[in-house]
């Protein structure tokens, strides 16, 4: 791991949302080409600690560098961080009176300045890569939850991101949809995309995480490899978060 | 329930409530025709709508059916300002600084809290007395060539009321902006944050979160209450006439006056707007489900 560059660094980051403090004093270094899953209770900040990384939530304290920039108030850098960090979100976030393709065009066409057939393109590449390519001319309320999360993931991979966070993307699908999306999920893992994902999906934690990042009360408690937070975990608050989740 | 039972079918108390109504109409009728002991006369009606011109040699329209037009003219005219101001100054009441905020807020807020008819003699004055002059209307229609001065009449009506309907254009235009521009806000506010967020995400500007994201889901949403304000806009026209804008009901007072036929004349402009708005709220429903249908 210490061959590869970093592209994430978080150091000291602590965070308030008015009295209460959501993240406190949070370290995390994460490289290029790493995959990382941070699980922990609801309330533990692991979604603010995400947002924060493409400044959708505002950090008060400590730094964020992302590929040798520093997230500040600096607005015209901002638009140029985002751009290359890919987000999906829990609810899709979809644009509703946008086609799928037309949702994945919009960032092509708009940010990185390519030609409509250029996006179209690179469009219909990256639903096919997500297995919706029959899709493309629908509008977002025709799809299932599934349809509609991977055709989110498609819209995020068309501005060719050098990292996907990924908020808890899962979390509004049935069992079936959560499949499908973690397939793509697990696809996108082995061809060597940087992966910041928050999950309860302890299954795909074990088999695609090069780390597991454990948080609670606005902290990680712990980071290590799978094999060793699933087996061996040091914190008592671990044990107990894994025993509730792993039980059924 | 039996599926299509409660479709279109008159019920008992239905039936009651019909015959209650028709029973006070004809009630109403009676006293007005023998209680009130009023004449009716309808023979001068189709005469103030359009009557023989000896000179022309052709039927033209009488004041009445002038009056209709320069209606019809001051709701289409103002229906732009005030959608712009509307939209102007509902986006500006979601801006996430003080002062555009208070600023829209300010206006709202003062047109909406003070009867429109007060507003109109108040703002009356002062645009007849600052905005005209500043604008220089009666120079340019004094001044226009008759190829300018056609083009003119055809968008404003008679040359010599060009400076009138222009001034009741801007006041309708004021107060309707104001009920617009709450529209235009609540049709931005009901965009959840998800979207901004899902857009900044993939790198678009502000400007391009409102151009590409925002307000083209706003704009869908607010086009049937924008729809139904504009009916308003027409029937609210009508205080205009106090301000002396020639349009439907000032001419129908002065018909009225000049040939005593009260009823006669302000049921016929009731007719006349009944027309107009019906016409329009059928249209808008048109409208509406063509949208609907090209959606799914």
């Amino acid at each position: 791991m210490t061959s590869r560059a970093t592209l994430i660094q978080i150091e000291g980051v602590s965070k308030w949302f008015g009295d209460f403090q959501v993240l406190r004093n949070v370290n995390l270094q994460v490289a290029e080409r790493e995959r990382i899953v941070i699980c922990g209770p609801s309330g533990s900040g692991k979604s603010t600690l995400i947002r924060c990384i493409n400044r959708l939530e505002e950090h008060q304290e400590g730094r964020i560098v992302f590929a040798g920039r520093e997230l500040g108030p600096d607005a015209t850098d901002l638009a140029q961080v985002r751009r290359e960090i890919g987000m999906v979100f829990q609810e899709f976030n979809l644009f509703p009176h946008l086609t799928v393709l037309e949702n994945c065009m919009l960032g092509p066409t708009r940010v990185l300045g390519m030609t409509a057939a250029e996006a179209r393109d690179r469009a219909l590449e990256f639903l096919n890569r997500v297995r919706i390519p029959e899709q493309a001319g629908k509008h977002p309320g025709q799809l299932s939850g599934g349809q509609q999360q991977r055709a989110a993931i498609a819209r995020s991979l068309c501005m060719q991101p050098r990292v996907m966070l990924f908020d808890e993307p899962t979390s509004a699908l049935d069992p079936v949809m959560i499949k499908e999306v973690l397939d793509v999920m697990n696809d996108l893992a082995e061809s060597g995309m940087t992966m910041i994902v928050v999950t309860h999906e302890m299954g795909f934690a074990r088999t695609v995480a090069d780390r597991v990042a454990f948080m609670d009360e606005g902290s990680i408690v712990e980071c290590l490899p799978p094999k060793q937070f699933f087996s061996n975990p040091s914190d008592e608050r671990t044990k107990l978060f894994l025993s509730q989740i792993l039980s059924h | 329930m039996i599926p299509g039972r409660n479709r279109a079918r008159l019920g008992w108390i239905d039936a009651a409530v019909l015959t209650a109504a028709l029973a006070a109409v004809a009630y109403v009728v009676y006293r007005v025709d023998s209680v009130l002991e009023y004449r009716w006369d309808w023979s001068v009606i189709p005469h103030f709508l359009y009557r023989w011109d000896d000179e022309a040699q052709r039927w033209i329209p009488n004041l009445l059916m002038r009056g209709f037009f320069t209606t019809i003219r001051l709701a289409l005219l103002s229906l732009i300002p005030a959608a712009l101001f509307g939209a102007v100054f509902g986006v500006m009441r979601t801006a996430g600084r003080l002062l555009p905020r208070l600023l829209s807020r300010t206006y709202v807020e003062l047109i909406r809290n003070i009867p429109p008819l007060v507003f109109i003699f108040i703002f009356y004055f002062f645009i007849s007395s600052q905005i005209m002059p500043l604008l220089g209307v009666e120079d340019l229609v004094r001044g226009a060539s008759p190829a300018r001065l056609r083009s003119l009449e055809l968008v404003f009506g008679p040359a010599s009321l060009i400076p009138n309907v222009i001034s009741g254009v801007i006041c309708l235009a004021m107060f309707q902006g104001a009920y617009m521009t709450e529209i235009v806000r609540a049709g931005i506010q009901s965009i959840p944050g998800t979207q901004t967020e899902a857009g900044l995400s993939i790198g678009l500007s502000r400007w391009q979160l409102w151009r590409r994201v925002i307000l083209p889901q706003a704009i869908r949403r607010v086009i049937p209450p924008l729809a139904g304000q504009f009916i308003t806009l027409v029937k609210d026209s009508s205080i205009l006439s106090l301000i002396s804008i020639q349009e439907l009901s000032f001419l129908a007072m002065e018909t009225a006056v000049s040939t005593t036929r009260v009823f006669e004349v302000w049921i016929t402009v009731a007719g006349l707007y009944f027309c107009l708005c019906y016409f329009l709220s059928l249209a808008f429903d048109r409208l509406e489900k063509r949208a609907a249908m090209a959606r799914t």
